[in-house]
């Protein structure tokens, strides 16, 4: 083997960057910690709009079909696939069941990684709000508060 | 026909993990074996190449350079195109790796009205190359949010970066427009430039359409059908920290997704795609053009019997002397 030194070390590194993944995770001690939702307990509130694994995978595509529907087509409720009516809004129909966004939302939404910026701008009643988004919105020196002026 | 052969190889490879990965119990195959299974193979196939490799000697020193030489003060030199030291030689390397500085030097030779050779510069497969290669890389780190818990910020500064232009919902990712245009363009070159048709092997479309597809899969999983991504976390997690699992309910998409990777992984070390180690070890771009200041000595020559003129002045002292001839010792 000729220049053994740097061919041992390129491989080093390579394998090592390589499998990165694998020490990560293996020190990182919370790897195996899965997200932990808080369900609605109320009997009225058991049923979602559409199936689980529907929101599971499709819940972002729903909430933008909903925007779609009611700011352009100006249809405002949805019928589910057992007949229910639900009125197309998210604070109402969506955090009124699931009231805590943290134990919820959140909880998927970190663990894999999607940052929302939908509330950068748009805001939500105050008593709806209790997720990290609530300090930022309920703060009364709040850029959006003093911006659009929310009042509850 | 070569064209046809791994477009074919392709489809079987898609189909095997479709019908595969829907029969019960199998998904722990196509989630968990596999991917061991290909992770081995492509680092151990890399690590026995690479010391094979390094096993054959450079007879001669062949930086190929595009610049002076260094040689005497007063001639100017251009250090990163010609390099002397090994600064000038990391320089190039990293031009030639980071932004495929020889590829960018790339000609073209055409006859234009009749008899008239004309050469030309051509930039359009650095283009490709250049946007394919970094889109994904890009892509790779970016799913390190899958693979890696918690996740490290660079990757969601990453993917916020990539998400810039906040188009739609999941928010489209520039990376992936330009990976599927790279690949389009790349595999339209080989496929409808003749000259390069007739030069190309099923080894060079395979590759190709393997990447496509696994792109192509991936943007399906994104914005088409959707998958599970909470349930690829835990699969993917549980793989890189020995503790694998098979959450149910993920899609079919994804093991397509997957085993197409693993394929590949697996194919990797056999391959052209070889070149990705093999770059750092081109001796026309890795060694330092400085054969007028270092004798590069050939590693494979046989030792030598030399007879010294020191020995030779001790062998004929006498008669040299005898003869009056000049003496280097007495
Ligand atoms: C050579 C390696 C790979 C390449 C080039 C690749 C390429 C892609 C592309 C282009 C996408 C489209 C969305 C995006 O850009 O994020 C994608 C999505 C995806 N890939 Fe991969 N992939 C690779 C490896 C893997 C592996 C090893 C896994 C899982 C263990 C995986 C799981 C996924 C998943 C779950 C998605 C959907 C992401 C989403 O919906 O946001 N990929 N892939």
């Amino acid at each position: 083997m000729y220049d053994s030194g740097k061919i041992i070390a390129g491989l080093v590194i390579f394998i090592g960057l390589f499998t990165s993944p694998f020490w990560y995770d293996l020190a990182s001690g919370t790897a195996l910690q899965t997200p932990d939702l808080v369900l609605p307990t109320k009997a009225d509130q058991k049923q979602c709009v559409a199936s689980l694994e529907f929101m599971r995978r499709d819940h972002m595509a729903l909430l933008n079909d909903w925007r779609t529907q009611v700011v352009r087509d100006g249809i405002t409720y949805y019928k589910s696939a057992n007949g229910k009516e639900f009125e197309m809004r998210y604070t109402k129909t969506c955090l009124g069941c699931h009231t805590n966004t943290s134990q919820f939302c959140d909880q998927c939404h970190n663990y894999i990684g999607v940052t929302l910026y939908c509330l950068d701008c748009h805001n939500m009643p105050a008593t709806q709000i209790q997720g990290p988004m609530a300090a930022k919105i309920l703060n009364p020196n709040s850029e959006i508060l003093n911006k659009l002026q929310i009042q509850n | 026909m070569n064209a046809l052969f791994s477009l074919v190889a392709i489809i079987v490879i898609i189909a095997a993990a479709f019908l595969g990965a829907s029969v019960p119990h199998l998904d722990f195959l196509f989630g968990v074996v596999f991917p061991y299974a290909a992770i081995t193979v492509f680092l151990t196939g890399i690590v026995y190449r690479v010391i094979k490799w390094s096993t054959s000697p450079v007879p001669f020193h062949i930086p190929t350079v595009a610049g002076q030489q260094k040689s005497l003060p007063w001639i100017k030199d251009s250090p990163l195109e010609s390099p002397h030291n090994t600064w000038g030689v990391v320089g190039r390397m990293a031009l030639e790796i980071l932004f495929f500085r020889s590829l960018f030097r790339n000609t073209k030779m055409e006859m234009k009205n009749g008899p008239k050779l004309v050469y030309g510069s051509s930039k359009y497969l650095w283009l490709g190359a250049i946007v394919f290669h970094w889109s994904m890389l890009i892509i790779v780190l970016r799913h390190l949010r899958l693979f890696m818990q918690p996740i490290p910020s660079f990757v969601l500064g990453l993917d916020s970066l990539d998400g810039f232009f906040q188009v739609g919902l999941p928010g489209l990712y520039i990376t992936d427009v330009l990976i599927l245009s790279a690949l389009t363009f790349l595999i339209l070159r080989r496929l409808t430039v003749r000259r390069i048709r007739y030069i190309s092997l099923a080894a060079d479309y395979f590759p190709l359409f393997l990447l496509f597809s696994i792109a192509a899969t991936g943007v399906l999983m994104r914005y088409f059908f959707r998958i599970d991504l909470v349930n690829v976390k835990e699969l993917a997690v549980g793989l890189f920290s020995f503790h694998p699992v098979v959450p149910q309910g993920t899609g079919v998409l994804f093991y397509v997704h997957l085993f197409l990777v693993c394929t590949l992984l697996v194919y990797f070390p056999f391959s052209k795609l070889m070149h990705m180690p093999g770059i750092f070890l081109s001796p026309t771009r890795n060694l330092a053009n400085n054969s007028r200041m270092k004798r590069h000595v050939n590693p494979w020559n046989h030792p030598v019997r030399v007879h010294t003129y020191e020995e030779y002045e001790d062998e004929y002292r006498e008669k040299m002397k005898e003869a009056g001839l000049p003496l280097d010792k007495e």
